[in-house]
């Protein structure tokens, strides 16, 4: 994963509650195997015509806001499906960092997971970002992980809240399968005590599920 | 305290907290991965590009339902290449990495929330986990199961752990008795419709009260699978005997003295007495009628009774956009009765209503009527044993003779990633969980509905009163 440390960037005025992952993007474009190349199907139904052109209206296909690395919105972003696909299409689109009042929240843990920073702030504040957001190019925000804080473009500094276990991965882009393994002589001694004290637990296993198809 | 009451959700975090790290972070054991094709490529090329293994392949199993056609010739038919490539993708990394695999072709594969129940390989007081936001539907049977994205299905795969935060505990109270007409789909949407798409978000929420007591298994699953709706990370009910009557005799459920042993612990789980918990909700069963989505997101619910709401009575102006997007979208007007709306399409199935029960409902109420001219109305089991069971029933036929297609088990016309999808303006009465814009296909209009309203609305041709067609 790619550390996230400081970005200073464009930041795009989504003024939206409730925005959906269908929304971010559509379960038609999730047939792929890979993790990028989905950037080009991002907000898909708000970003395109029917006939497949750009609609010139949506924020992401206008200048400079085609260059967003931040996206600003509102209350319950990403809510709906588990889809990874979601974080994948901001990524790929060049998103690094989702300012709104709250997450749902597994797209809150996808975009950690994907060196992307979603961060909680009131809604007056969100409100406030908006309006520094309209004013394109000549406001650039920065978000500053290490501090803790989002600096407008006036300069003043928004203190953020972020859990420090989620904030030193990113921070130094740690591989969090690599850290679990580390604990692998626990997960083994929970396994043993589990089988003894729980035998119901364990899985039919590709033999007997094979042996017994109807 | 020693001994403070403890939620049902307490009980089972703590039965799987392998360690706590510093921070109160726990290291949670699963004890059960649902994977399919959608979520999981990714996870698998992860684990092969780090030489990594599966920790538990026996505790994992795979199926493919998202992208699979629900045509009768689809182990022949040419499918959409990139969907025969997922599946082509699920079916070689199961083989590589010794993953127990239900395929196409066997009787037992499905939607992957129908056949964990019931093959018995979703369990009470389990934590089970899947790459998809509707894994809450096992909460019915007492586990904690909720969705999660790849990278976390790629951390299950190597550790059989993952690492969580406890959550807060919600209860949601439905007391009473719930009015003719009226069932699961309606208990679930009201309680969205009350404590709104964002109402359960941090929490897992607990249903509870003499009206979810009185669900079915097939009504409880119906309930715990749209807690994502309300935001909630799961949904859970109670383990009782209706439970323990469920998992008897299923396929890889536990047996004789060791069923035994598992109850005996299954009933420790629920709920201590003067257990607190952090949000609480209820709800007057007697108060629900039937209920049916005029917008485009499960909140926007009204009972069929009622209208399309006017933005002009919004005072936020936010909150009034919204509501006039969502209205035109649904090619609606301000005030407009939902009964009589005429609609194009409907869809039984889906991993909230696609199991014998719900069947047996769409039956009842097309048995010796007829689909409306002009609707295409579709029934798609949630598995493959639900199908044989409904036609041991004969329950295909009298679907068939009223006009219904009768199709094979998967996802469907739930998600528009498979061929059944809706084309732009089509409207559709769908028993699915999300009516969210282009859900079902781009420009599609869904009204999220039960079973009987679904079937009500087959064959009137309109947003119908399921207790006026039945009187």
């Amino acid at each position: 994963m790619k550390p996230f440390t400081t970005l200073t960037g464009i930041a795009a005025p989504l003024p939206l509650a409730n925005v959906d992952t269908d929304k971010i993007i559509p379960a038609r474009h999730l047939k792929t195997i890979q993790r990028t190349g989905l950037g080009k199907h991002l907000f898909d139904t708000l970003r395109y015509n029917a006939d497949g052109s750009e609609n010139p209206e949506f924020v992401l296909n206008r200048e400079p806001y085609r260059h967003a690395e931040v996206l600003i919105a509102y209350e319950n972003f990403g809510c709906g499906s588990s889809r990874e696909h979601a974080p994948w299409a901001l990524l790929d689109f060049g998103i690094r960092c989702v300012i709104a009042p709250d997450f749902a929240d597994i797209f809150h843990g996808n975009s950690f997971k994907n060196g992307i920073l979603p961060i909680r702030l009131p809604r007056e504040i969100c409100e406030q970002l908006m309006e520094d957001a309209r004013l394109g190019a000549n406001a650039r925000v920065t978000i500053d992980l290490e501090r803790q804080v989002v600096v407008r473009p006036n300069g003043e500094e928004i203190p953020f809240e972020v859990d420090p276990l989620r904030r030193r991965m990113l921070l130094e882009g740690l591989d969090e399968i690599g850290q679990t393994m580390a604990h692998t002589g626990a997960i083994g001694s929970y396994e043993v005590a589990q089988a003894a004290e729980k035998p119901w637990l364990a899985g039919p296993g590709t033999t007997a599920l094979m042996e017994t198809a109807p | 305290m020693a001994n403070a009451p403890r939620t049902l959700f307490d009980k089972i975090w703590a039965a799987h907290v392998v360690e706590t790290l510093p921070d109160g972070t726990a290291l949670l054991y699963i004890d059960r991965h649902l994977i399919h094709e959608v979520t999981s490529p990714q996870a698998f090329e992860g684990l092969r590009a780090a030489g990594r293994r599966l920790r538990r392949p026996d505790a994992t199993i795979g199926v493919v339902d998202h992208n699979v056609p629900t045509s009768a010739d689809r182990l022949t038919a040419v499918n959409e290449p990139e969907s025969a490539l997922q599946i082509a993708t699920l079916e070689r990394n199961v083989v590589e990495f010794g993953v127990p695999y239900i395929p196409l072709d066997d009787a037992r594969q499905g939607i992957v929330h129908v056949i964990g129940p019931e093959l018995g390989l979703s369990l009470p007081g389990m934590t089970l986990v899947c790459g998809d936001s509707h894994t809450s539907t096992h909460g019915a049977l007492g586990a904690l199961a909720f969705g999660i994205g790849t990278s976390e299905v790629e951390h299950v795969m190597a550790t059989q752990t993952l690492l969580q935060k406890p959550a807060k505990n919600m209860r949601v109270t439905v007391e009473g008795t719930l009015p003719v007409g009226c069932g699961a789909k309606d208990i679930v949407l009201a309680i969205i419709g009350r404590i709104g798409t964002a109402g359960g978000n941090g929490h897992v929420i607990e249903f509870a009260g003499s009206a979810i007591r009185a669900l079915d298994m097939a009504g409880r699953m119906t309930v715990c699978n749209m807690s994502i709706e309300a935001g909630a990370r799961a949904g859970m009910i109670a383990p009782d005997e209706t439970t323990f009557a469920y998992v008897a005799g299923k396929q890889f459920a536990p047996k004789g003295e060791v069923l035994e042993q598992a109850i005996a612990w299954w009933k420790t789980l629920p709920s201590d007495p003067g257990a607190v918990f952090d949000k609480e909700v209820t709800i007057d069963a007697a108060s629900i009628a039937p209920m049916v989505t005029w917008g485009t997101n499960p909140e926007a619910v009204v009972p069929i009774t009622g209208s399309v709401p006017d933005p002009a009575d919004e005072p936020d102006l936010e909150r009034r956009a919204q509501i006039q997007r969502m209205v035109d979208y649904m090619g609606l007007v301000p005030g407009q009765k939902l009964a009589d709306l005429t609609v194009d399409v409907v869809f039984i199935g889906s991993c909230t209503n696609s199991r014998i029960e719900d069947i047996r409902i769409a039956a009842g109420i097309a048995k010796g009527r007829h689909v409306a001219a002009g609707v295409r109305a579709l029934v798609v089991p949630g598995s493959g044993l639900v199908k044989q069971q409904a036609e041991e029933e004969g329950l295909d036929r009298i679907l068939l003779d009223a006009g219904f297609e009768w199709r094979e088990a998967g996802c469907s016309m739930c998600l528009g990633m498979n061929p059944d999808k809706l084309t732009p303006g089509q409207r559709c009465a769908s028993t699915s969980n999300r009516n969210f814009e282009g859900r079902q296909g781009p420009g599609g209009r869904t009204h999220l509905v039960s079973p009987a309203m679904a079937a009500a609305a087959a064959v009137t041709g309109k947003l119908t009163d399921v207790r006026e067609l039945a009187a």
